[in-house]
């Protein structure tokens, strides 16, 4: 799998698939959120990957990197809240460490989100356990060396692993000892985007 | 629930919209969303810029003004504003004096105003900023997101925009700002729950006959949930659990704040036991402002703030200020 080339194409329907998937479970993320937040992690994703669809249709970037960081920048401009930051911050750092190139393999794929969930660790200050997104994006791109679906699988056990822990970082962490019981709203949406990933990939991929 | 409103989805750009017919003194830039005074920007003076989730009315465009800011941004319901419109606000206000963004301390607020301030340094501008955190209800400790910002984010507006009016240059004006958060602490109450237009009901359950200690401006729960209390009960709680943490040893400036959906009545009557708490702590209160100034959209409740003023802050304090949500001495 590790020779298999994604292009531009491949990244265009990764980011069409999350924003049909954070559509889908918008008002399921929104639920998550009111149990230990404010109640609009849904909406807020949903208008910005709206923004990131529209703006990628519009115009589509020729290069993998080119589709992320023009992705990650209308996050940032569109989402607000923390999300807004993280979400930008993570897809428009991969898309930077991709560079110039047409095509990427899945383990220069992997390379690069590594790079960008350490920046989006160190820009949230957490740590993995502390009941965030960390918790399901740090498992999905360590099983990409199996496989995209085992990088959705180990993305979403990643975010229902949340439920037992203390929330330490974000809004959650008010709560304290009331935040235990819960999935973390930021995770289970970091572990749609892998699904979306997986999803892409089987809709085929460049060879 | 009902609520008065068109759509959930304009409910923000309605508002801004509505602010701009009400105060013809604001500019409202309806679409980027932002909201500026009007003389802005202000030959030599130096600009604050603050802004957050919308929902928390007046705050902040309701203190954009000649003496407090000079550019608010409005954000979605409960959501933080994004970097674009903090880099426009800070361009259209920025004489060349420098900018102060004050910012609330939630990791959305600091993450987007954090963006701002680098892309705004880009474009040329000096930025400042100061992080509010005042709720003791928060333990503030690395393994959190730290204290929040709530009352106390009046009275560095206030103090601070005083200071800038006045002539004073951005490191002045920043110093004065944080010193405004060091002696400033913060409790809240909640006796329901808010509802917010998107999700179109309460955001948590909060039984009949019980209250929520500690709780936040954005519906966050609270850290307990106790039995109702009378007004007394609560003052007592919530003047204590300040005075744990700030221990003044001169007179305070007090911040008696409605969340939003407790009738002036019922809070005059709540002041009234802030006062009397005070008293018996030993506490003399030097000035008070009283009613909705802080809010959590249509939550009951109430939050006090207390502020260890020196004299050269009681003067910023009583400095004139024209703005929608406040306005003396002009």
């Amino acid at each position: 799998m590790s020779e298999t080339a994604l292009d531009a194409g491949f990244f265009l329907r990764w980011m069409t698939a999350a924003a049909a998937s954070v559509d889908r479970e918008a008002s399921r993320l929104t639920d998550l959120d009111s149990a230990i937040g404010d109640a609009d992690h849904g909406s807020n994703l949903q208008r910005g990957f709206a923004a990131v669809v529209k703006t990628l249709e519009a115009e589509p970037p020729q290069t993998p990197g080119a589709v992320l960081t023009t992705a990650g920048r209308q996050l940032i401009s569109t989402v607000g809240g923390a999300s807004g930051p993280l979400y930008g911050t993570l897809l428009r750092r991969t898309g930077k460490e991709l560079g110039e190139a047409e095509r990427v393999t899945v383990d220069e794929l992997r390379t690069a989100l590594r790079t960008a969930v350490d920046a989006v660790a160190q820009l949230g200050g957490s740590a993995l356990g502390d009941a965030t997104m960390l918790d399901a994006l740090d498992p999905g791109v360590e099983a990409l060396t199996t496989s995209f679906a085992a990088a959705a699988e180990a993305a979403g056990q990643g975010a229902r692993d949340t439920v037992p822990l203390q929330a330490r970082k974000g809004r959650a962490s008010y709560l304290g000892a009331r935040s235990i019981g819960h999935q973390d709203p930021g995770a289970a949406s970091s572990a749609l985007l892998f699904a979306a990933l997986a999803e892409a990939a089987d809709q085929g991929v460049a060879e | 629930m009902k609520m008065l409103m068109n759509v959930p989805e304009t409910v923000v750009a309605d508002a801004l919209r509505g602010m701009a017919a009400a105060h013809p003194d604001l500019v409202v830039d309806v679409e980027n969303r932002v909201v500026v005074r009007r003389d802005a920007p202000v030959a030599g003076k130096v600009a604050l810029v603050s802004g957050g989730g919308s929902g928390h009315e007046p705050l902040h465009g309701g203190y954009v003004g000649p003496g407090m800011l000079d550019a608010a941004c409005p954000g979605e319901v409960f959501t933080s504003p994004v970097p674009d419109q903090m880099v426009r606000a800070a361009a259209a206000v920025d004489s060349g004096a420098g900018v102060l963004f004050v910012v609330k301390n939630y990791t959305g607020d600091v993450l987007n105003f954090q963006m701002a301030a680098e892309l705004a340094e880009d474009e040329g501008v000096r930025v400042a900023s100061v992080l509010v955190n005042d709720d003791v209800a928060v333990t503030d400790s690395l393994h959190t997101a730290g204290r929040r910002g709530t009352g106390a984010t009046l009275f560095v507006e206030k103090i601070a925009g005083a200071a800038a009016e006045e002539g004073a240059p951005l490191e002045r004006v920043a110093e004065l700002a944080r010193r405004v958060v060091e002696c400033s602490r913060s409790f809240g109450v909640a006796l329901s729950a808010c509802a917010t237009p998107a999700k179109g009901g309460p955001m948590f359950e909060l039984p009949a006959g019980e209250l929520e200690l500690g709780v936040g401006i954005h519906g966050e729960p609270g850290r307990e949930r106790r039995p109702m209390m009378t007004a007394r009960e609560i003052a007592d709680y919530a003047v204590d659990a300040v005075l744990a943490d700030l221990n003044p040893r001169r007179p305070v400036l007090a911040l008696v704040n409605g969340m939003g959906g407790t009738p002036l009545l019922e809070l005059y009557g709540f002041g009234a036991e802030v006062h009397r708490v005070l008293g018996e702590r030993g506490v003399p209160v030097a000035r008070t402002l009283l009613g909705n100034y802080v809010t959590s959209l249509d939550m009951a409740g109430c939050s006090v703030t207390l502020c260890q003023a020196d004299e050269e802050l009681l003067r910023l304090w009583d400095a004139p200020v024209q703005t929608a949500g406040l306005r003396w001495g002009r």
